[in-house]
């Protein structure tokens, strides 16, 4: 078992490496694997910022298709009415979800813990409703990006994949590094000591209502930029494919809880593995979201930590460490002798 | 004028009888299970499914089919709770929310693999058209007995857990299961039989849903929301308040439909965010 930490920096330095290759995709891959990518990266942010809430911040939310469809029907109006250029349109769409996430978490977070999760749905539900009356946006049947708009992205259609699979990418970067760098701060460890034992935290002065408040309001942006990506892609807004529960919430959970939630690794490796066997399962129509329920079911019951839970446990090192290793005199004193590499770290795995 | 008016309100009073019996169940499993039953109106919508199967396969009266579905929803509940649910609950809202949700899923897809997406509704033989003249408005039966069914369920449920024995466990059971294991009570058991109620509760409204509108495989989710919000509506623990905010929720949906049809589910959700802005513990909370 020892030996296998020492796998831990190749195997960081291959995930930094294959980030670093991502970069330069369009010189790298065809169209058709950018579209793929751009799906990936989108989806991607999803999964994060559903892990950062639901697996950190004790915010189990099923309302993420509000903010995605807020980000869409934002862009769309930018840029399609307002002639604003997309790239522009892209950041401003993060705004608006963030200012719609203001009065909904001031909403939600008056109803007690248990009913907050269908909290936000009711409130997603109201929003696809409302986006349906808007006028100039097409109502209940949605409405097609003019020309003039994707032509903004780029003069010939590889052009235009490009730039939106690097907009999709410096998203993912930034919803990666946003969540690792908070989760490693002072209030990432509030966070993990508030998933450790919310009580404990509490009394140690960790100030956990101001910690779930900023998280929810992070992750509201880059719901909403990725809501603006992804219509970039398909070019069309409508209540039912910009707002879709399926899509934008139901996947993403399943992506999440099977991979592993509470780590940064479990989302990344969920989504994954989602994109992999997606083409092969969807040929099996219903049976595809049957076949994700049963498996996170099963995940809930036999390994709350998914996949990832699993793969720690023989690696016994995390990827993506975002807890912080004790120092070898605290580790002596609460494991009885030092440990082999000084690296293992008490607090991010509590006793299961 | 005024008599459009009283017909708007009569009619939401009216519906609201049927989402009472849609949240009756929630109410009583969010004090067992320690979160919401993200498959409720699910749970609905697939009871409703065997009550069609029921009823036309074998040619039943509805109310008959109903009869005998009530056994199988009680031991439906027990099952879910003793076999599935108990195995995860504890302090997290996490993981019972996520069984749950992942219960939904499963019950969406399935009935939509069984029975094909169309919608269906339930037989209701002569009941179905039957109008009766109060105070000179023509009102609908179906309507009227939905609404005696969700009082009279609210009776019973409410001596049930408030002058019964078993209410009594279960009340204990849910207030502090660590004690109520001290004095000799399974906790396992009687929240087994708590959930095999709430199967029953579910029964009661899948038969009047499947009466009253439509019904597809996608129509757990909305049939969750208006759960949630009539509880919430109502103020938690609070029986009689959950038909109040069904009855709420019902008469602001009616209100909406009438400025335009569009407008009706978005007018019952606007006014449950409005509610819940101005005054968060419901209209009469009881806790």
């Amino acid at each position: 078992m020892a030996k296998l930490t020492s796998y831990a920096a190749p195997l960081r330095g291959l995930l930094v490496l294959g980030a670093v290759a991502l970069a330069f995709g369009p010189w790298l891959f065809g169209g058709v694997t950018q579209i793929f990518l751009t799906q990936f990266f989108c989806m991607l942010v999803l999964a994060l910022m559903w892990n950062l809430l639901a697996g950190y911040a004790d915010i189990v939310t099923l309302g993420q298709h509000g903010f995605v469809g807020v980000g869409a029907y934002a862009l769309y109006g930018f840029t399609a009415l307002g002639g604003v250029n997309p790239f522009v349109a892209v950041l401003l769409a993060g705004l608006v979800a963030f200012l719609v996430a203001i009065p909904t978490m001031a909403l939600v977070f008056r109803l007690r813990a248990v009913y907050l999760a269908v909290g936000t749905w009711v409130v997603a539900e109201a929003l696809m409703l409302t986006a349906g009356k808007l006028p100039g946006l097409g109502q209940g049947s949605g409405a097609s990006l003019p020309v003039a708009v994707a032509r903004m992205l780029g003069a010939t259609p590889s052009a235009r994949f490009a730039s939106i699979y690097w907009l999709a990418f410096a998203l993912a970067l930034a919803a990666f590094l946003t969540t690792y760098l908070l989760l490693r701060s002072r209030i990432g460890l509030g966070l993990t000591a508030m998933r450790d034992n919310e009580e404990a935290a509490g009394a140690m002065g960790v100030d956990l209502r101001r910690a779930r408040i900023l998280c929810f309001l992070l992750t509201a942006p880059f719901l909403g930029v990725a809501g603006a990506v992804i219509t970039l892609q398909k070019l069309r807004v409508s209540p039912m494919s910009s707002f879709s529960v399926n899509e934008w919430t139901v996947f993403v959970i399943f992506n999440v809880v099977i991979g592993g939630i509470g780590s940064l690794e479990g989302p990344i490796l969920g989504t994954l593995l989602f994109f992999v066997l997606r083409d092969h399962l969807a040929d099996l129509g219903p049976w595809h979201l049957i076949v994700l329920g049963a498996l996170s079911i099963a995940t809930m019951l036999l390994e709350p930590r998914g996949l990832w839970g699993l793969a720690r446990r023989a690696l016994n090192f995390d990827l993506i460490p975002v807890s912080r290793a004790p120092s070898r005199e605290f580790a002596a004193r609460f494991q009885g002798g030092p440990t082999p590499q000084g690296e293992r770290e008490i607090s991010a795995h509590p006793a299961e | 004028m005024v008599a459009a008016i009283v017909n708007t309100l009569v009619q939401g009073v009216l519906i609201g009888g049927l989402y009472a019996l849609f949240a009756l169940g929630l109410s009583l499993s969010v004090g067992v299970m320690r979160a919401v039953n993200v498959a409720h109106g699910d749970f609905i919508v697939v009871v409703s499914y065997l009550l069609l199967s029921i009823a036309t396969g074998f040619g039943l009266n509805i109310f008959l089919a109903l009869a005998l579905v009530l056994p199988v929803a009680f031991l439906g509940g027990f099952a879910l709770q003793r076999y599935l649910l108990q195995r995860v609950s504890g302090k997290a809202v996490l993981a019972p929310l996520l069984v749950t949700f992942g219960l939904a899923i499963i019950i969406q897809n399935g009935l939509l693999e069984g029975y094909g997406a169309d919608p269906r509704v339930l037989p209701g033989g002569a009941l179905e058209t039957k109008v009766v003249s109060i105070f000179g408005m023509q009102l609908g039966l179906m309507p009227l007995v939905t609404l005696a069914a969700a009082i009279v369920l609210i009776f019973a449920l409410d001596r049930l857990l408030y002058k019964s024995q078993v209410g009594a466990l279960i009340r204990a059971v849910s207030d502090d299961p660590g004690a109520a294991s001290l004095i000799g009570l399974s906790p396992n058991q009687v929240y087994g039989i708590a959930m095999g109620i709430v199967g029953m509760t579910v029964a009661v409204a899948a038969c009047f849903m499947g009466l009253r509108s439509n019904f597809d495989p996608a129509s757990g989710p909305g049939n969750l929301l208006i759960a949630f919000e009539s509880v919430v509506l109502g103020g938690l623990g609070s029986l009689w308040g959950t038909l109040a905010g069904g009855v709420v929720l019902g008469v602001a949906q009616g209100v909406g439909g009438q400025i335009d049809f569009a407008w009706q589910t978005l007018a019952g959700h606007i006014v449950f965010l409005a509610v819940l802005a101005v005054r968060p513990q419901g209209l009469f909370p009881r806790y």
